[in-house]
């Protein structure tokens, strides 16, 4: 909403710099977003009149203009085609600072000999004096302008750009505006008259409106104005109108549009004239009814739409625009006046079922007003002060009464509110007579009772523009918002004695961002909107469920929630591929997956974490790695990684062999929580399809993916019992076994890791060749013999290593290299 | 003929003297084994002797023996060290690099700088008792919104343009939505417990909006609450006041303006006084000299009633912002589009 200050002043005193206010304004919750000031810099600068007009001597297209500046009489040259005797015109004398039209620069005139005769100044068009692009002629001003006054004077205005918050539909008027300004000053609000001489014929409500649709509009309010004659505005109607960024088009329109920003009810005038029964019938459109609007857009309506309508079809889209056909025009005489209050919600789903918008915003003036449920009690206030403009602007004659069926009658809200519940929300009190003052500033009647200890009760009646206000919180914000935040004090809360540890969950999900960070990988985080080609591509599985779909997605590519992450990994490094890419990707992501559980269920939101590796182990780096076709990262750099990752969560894992839609056959590991043997997420190399598919250029990419709630469900919470370190010397021992070359050597490693005494182990070689049998591999282990309660002798280890090869030899069928 | 003692002093003599010219450790090992070598080295050929000396001549000999042996080992073991320290100082500089050269770099990894903004939020929050706990992003319509004093066709909607799920109840109603703010959490929080209240939730939302460089149609918020016995605004000033400085530091200014959120009253906007200016008015605060990064207020009466707590006993705040918001502010990122881009160039920077 633009507020011109000019125009305000005739509600409300202030005289507070333009900054100040907007500052005062914006703390107390109109947030102003912007200061426009017109006509700061008009030094020399008049209004005047063009007294006589006369051909320049020695070139066609210019004229002599004799300007009357009230004071004197200044001979200009003119070339403007527009410009006419008698005309308010802008007057620059020599030193005032101008834009030129072409460059957009500023300044200063001098005077000057044109074409042989000296112009002691000029007459200015609108792009000259910086107040808008028009520089086809002169900018001619109402008649009302006085020759000699200064233009600051007469146009000059600071315009307020106010940001309305969707409960303030009364800030959406300068009355709304008034009463702001009017309790952060004191000041008390002029209201405007709605007083008028209504010399012609009583009129009932079936003279002007038929209301078939009355579910549809709480409130029709209408009166007949005739004889009037349709013109220009008045000057000072216009200029408020253009500094509100309204352009004016004729007396009736603008009066209109004026009453509507004054106080905020929309109005509409209809040519009673152009209406096929000479009223208005107010009903619910029929199936599939057409409606040209006045922007030109033809719509198909609805029996869910509100039509204004004549005998022969629709004249307006209630309460949103009107049409093409009932528009007032030059030969206009006598008016229907519409102000009513049409039903919000429907008002909007119209809006948003049209797609009604207005140089990119969303609706009309009105409807924007309508939708944010207007009070009942402004469409006669508007109604009113609309009839008495036309009454003494137009030379129209108003009808006696107005049509207005409203059987309601409006009970003024009251809310009550206590200095107690003032200091439980605030945390303090301003005490009675602020909080009174205040209210009263605001325009409601309060009265008050006192209690004991300061202790008071305040009975606020609501003014009717007030729609927000209903309960004591919403008086305790009034009161708190004018006295301005800053006079509430800070205090600190109190501690609640509650454990504030997050959920096992949460934690869990950092504890894994920070160790795979620290393990080298980079965290990323995608849309979890995703196409549905991507989910066919990167399900684990062949049948998947029916993703879950938005119904009004953005775009194709951000249709459906992913069942599964990885498509999201696999795209981020396609995407980083692209151009230069890189040697090689670590990356990482935590987040949900959607899985279905039925329609009108919410889905089961499941934590993944998910990660890929490609690319080169080592960087390529003058130390040793400068080769051609360095190292590439494989299944066992991700299972590293994760058997790292799940130890430091503390999760106990096995692997074994698996298959995955979407992983290479042989180079895929189910991982198992080591307890219970549930499988708690996959890891190995991606399909060469899949990675064609989704235009991955690396040839060989490592995907693992762990579900972190069967992580946590496995997670040793407790704190592990310390081992105690021997003091007694360990024993190496070194291991080569031979296992048939198809038995998984994990099974070997795990009966070997959990052996009695032994301390430590690792398998140091994996081996098939010349001096291995066919069909067989070796297996080579160094262990640590070691226990904590007195050094082994070879003996005892030997006897022991002997037990060991015993059980590997039943449960593996391993046995020792000769 | 010299005696015995003559003899042992002209071994002393000889030995150190070609102790002297001794250059390595072999040379040393050659002239140990020369003179001290036990089969025939040539001091203890000399030694043998002793036994076969008459007395008087012995006692004399032994001594001297004695001193000659310990001096030629002295001299053997400072020859020996003062060869090895010769020996490492070759090879170290015979082993000197290129200090320039780059080394051995370990991979580095990183958190996603949304992650980074949201745990410092959390940490500043949490000394104040403030315990975090997530919620559903597929949210109903009721939490969204109903329960917040958003009812269907409210204009307040419009500050949230939502994505519907593809799903109808039986009056024909899209019930299911992508969660527009983490305020639902509120009430989700307060329904399942009795107060006090005091969490914080971070999380993802989802808005149907067009994206631009201050726009997307995914990003996170942290939402706030706190209710209890005697929680006023006075509380919320000091909690935001607290964060405020342990977030941006000690000397940041802060500003509570009225605001309007459906779901508290009093509402409120809070703002720092801008980075870049200190609060004269420049670009990055569109001339106001404050960011706005926060909105908040106390929890209105109406959702309170909606869980089943009483808003005569008991009062609360909320507060919800933007780490995105955040986190361009503080490293002067222009687009908030490179967040969920994916970019490893953007990425890793942080």
């Amino acid at each position: 909403m633009r507020v011109s200050l000019t125009w305000l002043r005739e509600y409300v005193d202030f005289d507070l710099a333009p900054e100040e206010l907007a500052h005062r304004l914006t703390m107390a919750g109109l947030e102003v977003s912007g200061i426009e000031r017109i006509g700061g810099e008009w030094d020399n600068i008049l209004v005047g009149s063009v007294a006589r007009l006369g051909p320049h001597p020695n070139a066609d297209r210019l004229r002599l203009a004799t300007v009357d500046t009230g004071a004197e009489q200044v001979e200009v040259v003119c070339g403007a085609p527009n410009v006419a005797p008698g005309q308010k015109i802008v007057f620059a004398r020599a030193g005032a600072r101008l834009t030129h039209p072409e460059t957009g620069e500023r300044e200063t005139l001098k005077a000057a000999r044109i074409r042989g005769v000296v112009s002691n100044g000029m007459i200015c068009s609108e792009r000259e004096l910086g107040l808008g692009d028009d520089h086809d002629g002169i900018l001619v001003l109402p008649d009302d302008a006085v020759p000699g006054a200064a233009l600051e004077d007469y146009l000059g205005d600071v315009i307020l750009d106010v940001e309305v918050t969707a409960n303030r539909p009364d800030c959406l008027s300068m009355l709304g505006v008034a009463w702001e300004v009017a309790a952060l000053t004191g000041n008390p609000v002029r209201m405007p008259s709605t007083e008028y001489a209504a010399e012609g014929d009583p009129i009932t409500t079936a003279d002007l409106v038929d209301l078939r649709a009355p579910e549809l509009v709480p409130r029709y309010t209408s009166a007949l104005v005739t004889g009037i004659t349709v013109g220009p505005a008045p000057g000072w109607m216009q200029l408020r109108l253009q500094a509100a960024g309204v352009r004016p088009i004729s007396n009736v329109v603008d009066i209109t549009n004026y009453v509507m920003l004054e106080t905020g009810q929309p109005l509409h005038a209809f040519d009673r004239a152009a209406l096929a029964g000479g009223r208005l019938i107010v009903r619910r459109a029929t199936t599939d009814e057409p409606l040209t609007t006045l922007d030109g857009r033809a719509h198909t309506l609805s029996t869910e739409d509100l039509v204004i309508a004549d005998e022969n079809g629709p004249v307006g889209l209630g309460g949103i625009m009107g049409g093409e056909n009932s528009e007032v025009s030059d030969s206009t005489r006598d008016i229907i006046l519409e102000s009513a209050s049409f039903d919000f919600a429907n008002t909007r789903r119209t809006v948003q079922r049209h797609r009604i918008e207005v140089g990119g915003k969303r609706g009309t003036e009105a409807s924007q007003r309508f939708e944010r449920n207007l009070p009942i009690t402004l469409p006669p206030v508007g109604l009113r002060r609309a009839a008495k403009m036309l009454v003494e602007l137009c030379g129209g004659v108003a009808a006696q009464g107005i049509a207005d069926d409203w059987p309601g009658r409006h009970e003024p809200a009251t809310v009550t509110m206590t200095s107690e519940r003032m200091r439980n929300v605030l945390g303090m009190d301003p005490g009675l007579e602020t909080s009174a003052r205040t209210l009263r500033s605001l325009g409601f009647d309060v009265s008050v009772a006192d209690g004991p200890d300061g202790a008071y009760t305040i009975t606020a009646t609501v003014p009717p523009w007030r729609t927000d206000i209903g309960i004591a919180d919403d008086l305790i914000e009034e009161v708190a918002r004018i006295i301005g935040y800053d006079a509430i004090p800070v205090t600190l809360l109190p501690p609640t004695g509650e454990p504030d540890v997050p959920d096992p969950l949460t934690r869990l999900k950092d504890d894994v961002r920070d160790a795979l960070a620290r393990l080298g990988n980079q965290e990323t985080i995608s849309y979890p909107l995703v196409p549905m080609e991507l989910l066919r591509t990167t399900i684990p599985g062949d049948a998947p469920q029916d993703p879950l779909r938005v119904w009004n997605r953005m775009s194709p590519d951000q249709e459906y929630l992913r069942t599964t992450l990885r498509g999201s990994l696999l795209r981020t490094l396609a995407t980083n591929e692209r151009g230069i890419g890189r040697e090689s990707y670590r990356l990482f992501e935590i987040g949900q997956a959607y899985l279905p559980r039925g329609p009108r269920h919410q889905p089961e939101e499941r934590t993944y974490v998910c990660g890929v590796l490609a690319g080169a182990r080592a960087a390529r780096s003058w130390i040793g790695g400068n080769a051609a076709a360095p190292d590439e990262m494989d299944f066992f750099d991700a299972k590293g990684l994760v058997e790292s990752l799940l130890e430091t969560i503390n999760v106990r894992a096995r692997y074994e062999a698996a298959d995955d839609r979407i992983l290479a056959h042989g180079r895929t590991a189910r991982i198992l929580a080591e307890d219970e043997n549930r499988p708690i997420g996959v890891l190995g190399e991606v399909h060469p399809d899949t990675l064609a598919a989704l235009d991955i250029r690396a040839s060989r990419v490592v995907l693992y993916e762990i579900d972190l709630q069967a992580a946590l469900s496995h997670r040793e919470e407790r704190d592990r019992a310390w081992q105690p370190v021997s003091r007694y010397p360990g024993l190496r021992r070194e291991l080569a076994l031979l296992v048939d070359e198809t038995s998984p050597a994990g099974a070997v490693a795990d009966i070997i890791r959990n052996f009695p005494s032994v301390m430590t182990s690792a398998l140091v070689d994996v081996y098939q060749g010349p001096q291995v049998p066919d069909g067989q591999k070796s297996l080579a282990f160094s262990l640590v013999w070691q226990s904590p309660m007195r050094t082994l002798t070879d003996h005892e280890v030997d006897v022991a290593q002997a037990q060991l090869l015993d059980k590997l030899r039943r449960e593996t069928g391993a046995v020792l290299r000769s | 003929m010299s005696t015995l003692t003559d003899e042992l002093i002209d071994v002393e003599t000889r030995a150190l003297e070609e102790l002297g010219r001794v250059a390595d450790v072999d040379a040393l090992e050659q002239w140990r084994v020369t003179y001290q070598g036990r089969r025939h080295g040539r001091l203890p050929n000399l030694l043998e002797r002793l036994p076969a000396l008459p007395v008087e001549e012995r006692r004399e000999a032994g001594r001297q023996a004695n001193r000659v042996r310990s001096a030629l080992e002295s001299a053997y073991t400072e020859r020996r060290a003062a060869l090895e320290r010769a020996h490492v100082t070759q090879r170290l500089s015979a082993e000197a690099i290129d200090v320039t050269l780059p080394g051995r770099r370990a991979h580095s990894g990183g958190l996603h700088p949304t992650t980074r903004t949201l745990r410092e939020i959390i940490e500043a929050f949490r000394p104040m008792g403030f315990r975090v706990v997530e919620g559903p992003e597929v949210e109903w319509d009721y939490y969204n919104f109903e329960a917040l004093n958003i009812p269907a066709d409210h204009p307040a909607r419009d500050q949230w343009d939502t994505l519907w799920l593809d799903s109808e109840d039986d009056e024909g109603k899209r019930p299911l939505l992508l969660r527009t703010h983490t305020s639902p959490m509120q009430v989700r929080v307060m329904e399942a417990q009795q107060p006090p209240v005091r969490v914080l939730v971070p999380g993802r939302v989802f808005r149907h909006e067009a994206t631009d460089a201050s726009h997307e149609s995914v990003f996170f918020q942290v939402e706030g609450l706190a209710v209890d016995r005697g929680v006023t605004f006075a509380d919320l000033k000091g909690t935001l006041y607290t964060f405020a400085r342990r977030m941006f530091g000690p000397d940041r200014r802060v500003r509570f303006r009225c605001d309007f959120f459906p779901f508290v009253e009093p509402g409120v906007d809070m703002a720092i006084d801008c980075f870049g200016c200190r609060g004269a008015g420049c670009r990055t605060c569109g001339q106001s000299g404050w960011l706005e990064i926060m909105g908040a207020g106390m929890v209105h009466p109406g959702v309170l009633k909606r869980v089943g707590y009483d808003p005569d006993i008991y009062t609360g705040f909320a507060f919800g912002m933007g780490p995105e918001r955040i986190a361009m502010l503080r490293h002067g990122i222009d687009d908030i589009r490179h967040f969920y881009a994916n970019d490893l160039g953007f990425l890793e920077q942080f």
